[in-house]
């Protein structure tokens, strides 16, 4: 029988707990960029501009056909050569874990701006029509009547987005960012306690995840009721 | 055939139906109304054990419906029910909707269900649409059908929850004119229904329900000539306006 | 920019000499196929059941699947497959654990990332499944019980039938997320088509074309897993039957 030996951990716990800041860096950075372009994309998805539409269908379709993982490598591994070359950025200059980082949040806003744009399309089109009707531009019935009450409906859903993200997140090991996941499997490899070290990354993911949804959960039930 | 001794239910502090005692003799037809909220179809759900209850006993053909032995499936097979919103399968055809019953609880094999079935379309005048699928039909037609596949099962008594209540009102005839034929023959009926010209052409018995309670239990004549209570009274004041 | 495309580098002999990089490819499209196949029907038999018993009276049954649901979705996929593959082993009985791990590499990689995956997809079925029953007209289970149907005759006859048609368009995405999932298993050292992209990365010197042809791959399987569910879809479709409301 395997002989648990969880000694490794309590020491290091800083450099876990640095580990988790990246881990919610990126989240955060991840969320703001997601909801504001997402929120642009979903504009332009249903604006009467076909230019427009045809851009922003074909960002988020193109982003939703392919894996997380594939969208990192590109970013990890081709777009900071692409820059370089393009730019004449000097060599050496690391720009690999900011890009990594920028490809996680453009492929995540796909994802915001599908709800987003579900969101839109939840509020009744008479709305915007009233608002016109006050004299209101297509720009102020937007950001004064239709996307409070489609913000309100989504927060659940959004809340939800944000553990996937939050979880997703993980999947920067590829890209060699010490984040959460990656520094815990660094020091389980290094002290030789992978089994003990992803145990406990696992259970602290679950434990985080599982209050987030717990609370996604309660204010779904709250909204409901009021 | 059915009898309902001091029958209670409630949800926490809630309570939906006090103390209700009544009963529905083999070949009687028992009308059921009284203001929505009033527990008139909970009571009638009671009857075949799809709404639980608290207290009290109820009986079909001497069987008890509270009794955790009795085999609740066996006992819905012979007391045929019809719901207000038709409650067809939506993924059979009218003939399957008709046979498939048969065939897995009672155990008849495909071709005397098939005919079965057919026979009892054709009585609801619907023989031609056998292969079609609910959500082809009009709300009258799918309750008709709803009607034959109750009547499919043969049961010995027939549970109406608001037949007509979903329906637009020129199909409303068609389906009462189906259950006036039905009590005709003696089917034992209890209906929950706002139809009064039905209960008063057709039924022996009303039974007028307010706030969870039996408030009138009469001979039909009785309780459309003069009410006891003023709660019934106020009721058929406004029903009959219309 | 200076990149000099050579489209040609496919048809080259792979550094190990006895392949072309398109036989790379090839095998890294066909391990992907086979793992996310084989992973959903896991997912979807699995799911289907958890679902299930997720929308039954009984409290046990119906705690047990949510608390499946729960742990499943509540752990990120990549932590679920290291779990599996580095973990389990190691805590299996001695003999089991051994026998895995003197297996074939491949046999590890593969058994572990269609667990893995078929595990993690089976809560986001299940839940599909118990909010597509919990989705039908509650008079459907009274009519069904009503007419002397057993709870689980009601199940079979009347509600999954239903509830398996609602659940198609969820379904659809779940079926196109295995796919896309089945990248992360790249990272435990399974040959499929991320993993192999990124070795062709390494041995030549063409990293545009390995990318690019990964890439429009996985659209290519996303396109085609489209059409095909589109084309279930229209096969289930009941006639007369509006939606399910959503």
């Amino acid at each position: 029988m395997y002989e648990f030996d969880w000694s490794s951990i309590p020491g290091s716990l800083p450099l876990l707990a640095k580990g988790m800041g990246v881990s919610l860096e990126i989240t955060f950075t991840a969320i703001v960029v997601g909801i504001v372009w997402g929120t642009l994309l979903a504009m332009m998805r249903l604006s009467s501009v076909k230019p427009l539409a045809w851009f922003a269908a074909g960002y988020v379709n193109v982003f939703r056909a392919i894996p997380l993982v594939m969208v990192l490598l590109w970013f990890f591994l081709i777009v900071p050569n692409l820059l370089e070359s393009l730019f004449g950025i000097p060599r050496g200059s690391d720009m690999r874990l900011g890009s990594a980082i920028a490809g996680f949040a453009l492929f995540e806003s796909a994802y915001y701006s599908e709800i987003i744009r579900a969101g839109i399309q939840s509020v009744p089109k008479g709305q915007m029509a009233a608002a016109k009707a006050l004299g209101m531009s297509y720009g102020q019935a937007m950001r004064l009547v239709v996307l409070p009450q489609a913000f309100r409906n989504m927060v659940p859903l959004l809340l939800t987005q944000a553990i996937i993200l939050f979880q997703d997140t993980s999947l920067v090991y590829v890209s060699a960012l010490a984040d959460f996941f990656g520094t815990a499997a660094k020091i389980g490899d290094r002290d030789g306690r992978l089994v003990e070290m992803l145990l406990f990354a696992g259970a602290v993911y679950f434990v985080l995840c599982f209050a987030v949804s717990q609370l996604v959960r309660y204010y779904q039930k709250k909204l409901k009721t009021a | 055939m059915i009898t309902m001794n001091k029958v209670s239910k409630h949800y926490g502090s809630f309570q939906v139906l006090a103390d209700c005692t009544t009963h529905v003799n083999k070949g009687e037809v028992v009308v059921v109304c009284g203001p929505s909220g009033s527990g008139k179809s909970t009571l009638i759900k009671c009857v075949n054990g799809l709404e639980p209850f608290q207290s009290g006993e109820i009986t079909v053909n001497g069987v008890s419906v509270g009794d955790p032995q009795t085999n609740l499936s066996k006992l819905r097979a012979h007391v045929g029910m019809v719901f207000q919103n038709f409650e067809l399968f939506p993924h059979m055809s009218i003939a399957q909707n008709l046979t498939i019953a048969q065939i897995k609880v009672l155990g008849r094999d495909k071709a005397e269900a098939e005919v079965k079935g057919m026979q009892l379309l054709d009585r609801v005048g619907l023989r031609a649409q056998a292969l079609k699928y609910p959500g082809q039909l009009s709300g009258g037609q799918q309750q008709r059908v709803a009607i034959a596949r109750a009547l499919a099962m043969d049961p010995i008594c027939m549970l109406f929850d608001e037949p007509t209540s979903a329906l637009d009102p020129e199909m409303i005839n068609e389906v009462l004119d189906v259950m006036t034929e039905l009590a005709q023959e003696g089917m034992t009926m209890m209906c929950v229904t706002h139809e009064m010209g039905f209960a008063k052409r057709v039924a022996h018995r009303v039974v007028f329900m307010d706030h969870g309670r039996i408030v009138e239990d009469d001979h039909k004549d009785a309780f459309f000539a003069n009410p006891s209570s003023e709660r019934a009274q106020q009721f058929l004041a406004k029903i009959l306006q219309h | 920019m200076g990149y000099s495309w050579n489209w040609g580098v496919f048809l080259q002999p792979s550094a190990t000499g006895d392949d072309t990089y398109l036989g790379w490819m090839l095998y890294g499209f066909k391990m992907t196929i086979g793992l996310s196949l084989s992973a959903w029907l896991i997912a979807l038999l699995l799911g289907a059941l958890v679902g299930v018993l997720r929308t039954v009276p009984s409290k046990t049954l119906s705690g047990l699947a949510m608390a499946h649901v729960e742990l499943f979705r509540n752990i990120p996929l990549l932590v679920q497959l290291f779990l599996w593959y580095f973990v389990l082993p190691e805590l299996l009985p001695k003999d089991l654990g051994d026998a895995f791990k003197q297996s074939h590499p491949v046999v590890q990689q593969f058994i572990s990332s269609m667990v893995c995956l078929g595990l993690f997809t089976s809560a986001r079925v299940a839940e599909q499944v118990r909010s597509g029953i919990n989705s039908l007209p509650p008079g459907q289970k009274n009519a069904a019980l009503a007419i002397g149907f057993t709870l689980p005759q009601t199940y079979r006859f009347v509600l999954l039938p239903m509830a398996f048609r609602l659940v198609v368009p969820p379904l659809t995405s779940e079926f196109l997320n295995i796919f896309k999932n089945s990248a992360v298993c790249s990272t435990i050292g399974l040959l499929e088509l991320a993993a192999q992209g990124r070795q062709l990365v390494d041995y030549t010197a063409q990293p545009y074309e390995s990318f690019i042809t990964v890439t429009l791959a996985y659209v290519l399987i996303n396109v085609v897993v489209m059409f095909g569910m589109r084309w279930v879809e229209a096969r289930v479709r009941i006639p007369g039957y509006i939606g399910g409301g959503h």
